[in-house]
């Protein structure tokens, strides 16, 4: 067994080789071919009518909204568009598979010829398209533990749009670092375009990398794996890092790759051998004879194009530009939709942009994290946490207290000024009463008041400043603690 | 008094049987009644039917009557009594295909074109025998035996479409509809003495229709005369959403075209479909038809469609490859028989194994090596062309004439096993599926008997031109004049009932 060596410590002769297939499944209200709903789970097969089971006689008829979202995606990724969308049938037998052959794009996919570009590690990178197309999802096999005699199919998936995204051959993507922030550029753009959810846990993002390793600046390809199951992009970036690593030291030490299909155990932090490919599987493409070629006219592509919302690198510029954030906050903020839009609503009432980046990238997102939830389905909404940024750079609470006020905030949804009222919060700016709790934090501490008056430890101010924080509850303006101290100092020093 | 009366079955328009009924001389019970009658005698010889769906037959029949009674308004085909190849499905009924894979599979919806019949007031009395998923051009290789040509018993209906011609011919009801993939309506309309036509691609919808080759299948009706079938045509066509390869071209009134004067119309005689291959009687009698049309004052001429000389190898590519994708859906995980294996891919090898006939497996066996990497262009890419070429052939004769003329079969309907090489049994549908290939419509109408049996004479037109069918159709049976009935039609059981 080999282990992650090699690749990512950057010594070996041999560099990876990495092309993308994204499945992407389209937001759209009705399924692919059918009038049956498109939503992630539910009671299996209660979504399910002739056409998405592929009963005897039933025919398909194009969803018009998944070509578009199919559309604005190869625009978005510079492609050129056919003029008219063609289906082929990808014919092979499985239990899941209810018509016996799955209706998809061979020949002519929607978009080919494109490209993506983004940074890593602060460096500009393209990666080429080499097609985007529209095809059906399957059905799914469900077993359970201990009947091994029988297996359970629900096809409330059958029949649901999926758009697939191929990079182009020879792949650009040489490390795991560069697969994973590709992966995380492309679905920026796919929940830009609002055409896919993005949520690879529930599976409407899946991504299957190809990984293959060669001789640095090697003209020629070695045998490639494809890697199943990835369903995160930590276990992107890890399943190739390990792949990369476990070829070449196959490589290195005599040894054969083998084409093979591989799964991610990721427990084990390592890839599995799932089945050879030595064989290409025969699909057996023809034209779908039930679907006549749709056009796609210029004005409808027009109306498209008018309509292209903005897309992750214009609102990465904005924030630089816009709102003054540093290039990793712009990355955060633009990596999905929901996010993007949570902030900028959130900065329109908040103000100042770094401190809502700071907010909702730190405090925030511990708390919806720990709750095991996501941005949209938060209690806090963008309005409020802007009112608690503005509560907090007006001075009227401090940093500390802010963020008592947010734990209460999240808990019972009430608004940031409300719940300071409530507990009398607002900053303590009384200077006859902070330089009461001053003078009583350096007479407690005659020691530490002496190393930084005789003995020049200016860095134990802290400690006092802290004790004055603690005996205010948090509320002492800090500015004013910290002018009084000096003060107070100051006159020990002097005497 | 009804079934006194032989011609209120057989050669009685349904646009009569629909004033019949309106007038109240005939209940819709009593004409459903007769039909069963008619089913009970007959059909014990004749097996033209799988199913007769007689409760509902006569349920349809009594709520017909309560309309007329209350004087609601009534559909254009009240008073029409309908047999469907057993490919159309309908809703809780059980629907075959002619396979022993779905020999009890009931499906859970209709097909457009049975909901529309219904909708325009027509009774489905039953469910028709064919040729296992519509392959075979004799109605022999149904799962559930041979259906029987009523002219004599010991000859083919012809196929796939047998059990609707012949129950049509035998006056099992007033009309039927089938489905033609190579020349499955037409061919056995014209070995049964009945009208069949086969219209355009994409005139009528598919949706219900259970599969055979995708882009060549079309469901047309069988009529006793061609205004029956223009009747059955204007109730089953248009567009639906449900298939997208259906035409939004507007539906025209058929029945209007009928009996109007061809004077004029220029027909073309297409040698290919006189020439090798071809019986000199079948080909006699359709030059005879051609000659009473230009009696009418048509302009008869030779033309010639050279590519056709292709069309049955491509034909024999493009259907079994479509046939192949289209019948992979049967693997025994949903419904239809359902035959243990080892594993999934077992349980679905014994299944088909089990599920589909000799005729079926080796079609799709052909049609899966056609489709295969390395014959893609060889066989299937080929075939295409060809299919190009036939289109093109078409459209050039189009420009010199209104509608082409030739025998529908090469021969008129053969004896059970006398046709045991696969080879000649394809060549029957030499002259019927050049019209599927290139899209177009096409009718069989009877031209009289050849040696006692019947022969068809083939009108092919433009695209969606089936207008220039029933015109043409209709002037011809005028001076071709009233064809004798079949023997089972004119047995002695159903006299006397
Ligand atoms: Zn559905």
């Amino acid at each position: 067994m080999t282990t992650e060596s090699g690749i990512s410590r950057g010594e070996s002769a041999y560099e990876p080789v990495i092309g993308m297939e994204c499945h992407a499944e389209l937001l759209t209200a009705s399924k692919m071919f059918c009038s049956c709903e498109n939503r992630f789970g539910g009671e299996p097969n209660t979504r399910c009518c002739p056409v998405c089971l592929g009963l005897p006689g039933a025919l398909p008829a194009v969803n018009r909204m998944a070509v578009e979202h199919v559309i604005r995606t190869a625009i978005a990724l510079n492609c050129s568009i056919e003029s008219e969308a063609h289906f082929d049938r990808k014919n092979y037998y499985y239990p899941d598979l209810p018509k016996g052959y799955q209706i998809s794009q061979y020949g002519k996919p929607i978009g080919s010829g494109g490209w993506l570009d983004f940074e890593v590690e602060g460096k500009p990178k393209r990666v080429h398209i080499r097609r985007v197309h529209l095809e059906e999802d399957t059905g799914k096999l469900i077993h359970f533990a201990g009947d091994s005699q029988r297996s359970f199919v629900d096809f409330n998936r059958s029949g649901v749009p999926l758009m697939e995204i191929v990079t182009e051959f020879p792949p650009d993507l040489h490390s795991a670092d560069e697969a994973r922030a590709y992966l995380t550029e492309l679905r920026a753009v796919l929940t830009f375009l609002g055409v896919c959810d993005g949520k690879m846990e529930e599976g409407s993002l899946r991504c299957e990398p190809n990984v293959s390793v060669r001789l640095r600046n090697a003209e020629t390809y070695g045998a490639k794996t494809e890697i199943k199951n990835l369903n995160s992009f930590r276990a992107v970036e890890r399943g190739i890092a390990f792949e990369a690593g476990r070829q070449a030291t196959l490589l290195e030490t005599g040894g054969v790759v083998r084409q093979e299909t591989r799964g991610w155990d990721e427990g084990r932090a390592a890839t599995f051998s799932q089945r050879s490919k030595e064989v290409e599987q025969e699909y057996r493409y023809f034209p779908e004879p039930d679907l006549p070629p749709l056009r796609l006219d210029e004005p409808w592509l027009e109306r498209i194009r008018a309509t292209m919302p903005e897309l992750p690198s214009s609102l990465r510029n904005r924030c630089l530009t816009e709102y003054g954030l540093s290039a990793y906050d712009a990355r955060l903020i633009s990596e999905s939709r929901a996010t993007a839009q949570w902030f900028e609503a959130a900065a329109a009432v908040g103000g100042d942009a770094k401190l809502v980046v700071n907010w909702m990238m730190g405090d925030l997102a511990r708390l919806v994290n720990a709750a095991g939830a996501s941005l949209d389905q938060c209690p806090v909404t963008p309005q409020r946490l802007g009112e608690l940024v503005t509560l907090v750079s007006s001075g009227a609470i401090t940093g500390k207290i802010a963020k008592a006020v947010l734990d209460e905030m999240y808990a019972t949804g009430e608004p940031p000024a409300a719940i300071v009222e409530a507990r009398g919060w607002r900053t303590e700016r009384d200077p006859a009463a902070i330089r009461g709790l001053v003078e009583q934090a350096c007479n407690a501490n005659p020691e530490i008041v002496a190393d930084i008056t005789l003995r020049g430890l200016t860095q134990k101010r802290g400690f006092l400043i802290g004790q004055v924080m603690k005996a205010s509850g948090g509320k002492a303006d800090p500015g004013e603690v910290n002018r009084l101290l000096d003060e107070l100092l100051a006159r020990a020093t002097g005497a | 008094m009804l079934q006194n009366h032989r011609d209120d079955f057989l050669n009685v328009p349904i646009s009569d049987l629909r004033s019949r009924v309106v007038s109240g001389e005939l209940t819709v019970t009593a004409l459903v009644q007769g039909y069963l009658g008619r089913i009970q005698t007959s059909d014990a010889e004749v097996r033209a039917f799988l199913a007769v769906t007689e409760d509902r037959a006569l349920a349809s029949a009594a709520d017909a009557d309560r309309r007329i009674a209350s004087g609601e308004p009534l559909g254009p085909l009240t008073g029409a009594v309908i047999a469907l190849k057993d490919n159309l499905c309908v809703e809780g009924v059980v629907t075959t295909a002619g396979s022993r894979i779905l020999e009890r599979y009931i499906p859970p919806y209709t097909a457009t074109v049975v909901t529309r019949l219904q909708s325009a007031g027509a009774i489905v009395i039953g469910k028709t025998n064919l040729d296992e998923f519509a392959m075979g051009s004799s109605t022999e290789h149904s799962a559930f035996g041979p259906t029987r040509n009523p002219w004599d018993l010991e000859r083919v209906p012809g196929g796939s479409s047998g059990g609707s011609a012949a129950a049509c011919a035998a006056a099992m009801c007033s009309g039927a509809l089938g489905s033609d993939t190579g020349g499955s309506i037409r061919q056995p309309a014209a070995f049964c003495g009945v009208v069949g036509l086969k219209p355009t691609y994409g005139r009528v919808s598919r949706s219900g229709l259970i599969a055979f080759a995708s882009s060549l299948d079309q469901i047309g009706p069988f009529g006793h005369d061609v205004r029956d079938c223009a009747e059955l045509l204007q109730t089953i066509a248009g567009h639906d959403p449900l298939d997208s390869t259906s035409s939004t071209m507007p539906v025209p009134e058929y029945a209007e075209s009928c009996g109007t004067s061809v004077a004029g119309l220029r027909i073309g005689l297409p040698v290919e479909f006189f020439g090798d291959g071809i019986s000199p009687t079948c080909a006699a009698a359709a030059r005879e038809a051609a000659a009473a049309l230009q009696s009418m004052g048509a302009r008869v001429e030779e033309c010639s469609l050279p590519a056709t000389a292709w069309g049955l190898s491509a034909y024999y590519v493009i259907a079994p490859a479509e046939a192949s994708s289209n019948l992979a859906r049967f693997d025994g995980i949903r419904y239809g028989l359902r035959v243990s294996g080892s594993g999934h891919i077992g349980l679905m090898e014994a299944t088909r194994g089990t599920g589909f006939g000799a005729e079926v497996q080796q079609r799709i066996m052909a049609g899966t090596w056609c489709l295969s990497s390395g014959y893609y262009d060889q066989y299937y890419r080929r075939a295409q062309q060809v299919r190009t070429l036939i289109r093109g052939d078409f459209d050039v004769a189009f420009e010199r004439f209104d509608v082409l003329l030739s025998p529908t079969t090469p021969t008129t309907a053969f004896r059970f096993g006398d046709c045991a090489d696969p080879l000649q049994m394809k060549l029957g549908d030499v002259c019927t599926l050049p019209a599927n290939l290139a899209g177009i419509c096409a009718i069989s109408i009877p031209a009289g008997l050849v040696d006692g049996l019947p022969a068809g004479v083939q009108l092919m037109a433009r695209a969606f031109d089936e207008e220039m069918l029933f015109r043409v159709g209709s002037a011809y049976e005028q001076v071709r004049g009233a064809l004798q009935p079949p023997r089972v039609g004119a047995s002695a059981e159903w006299m006397a009932a």
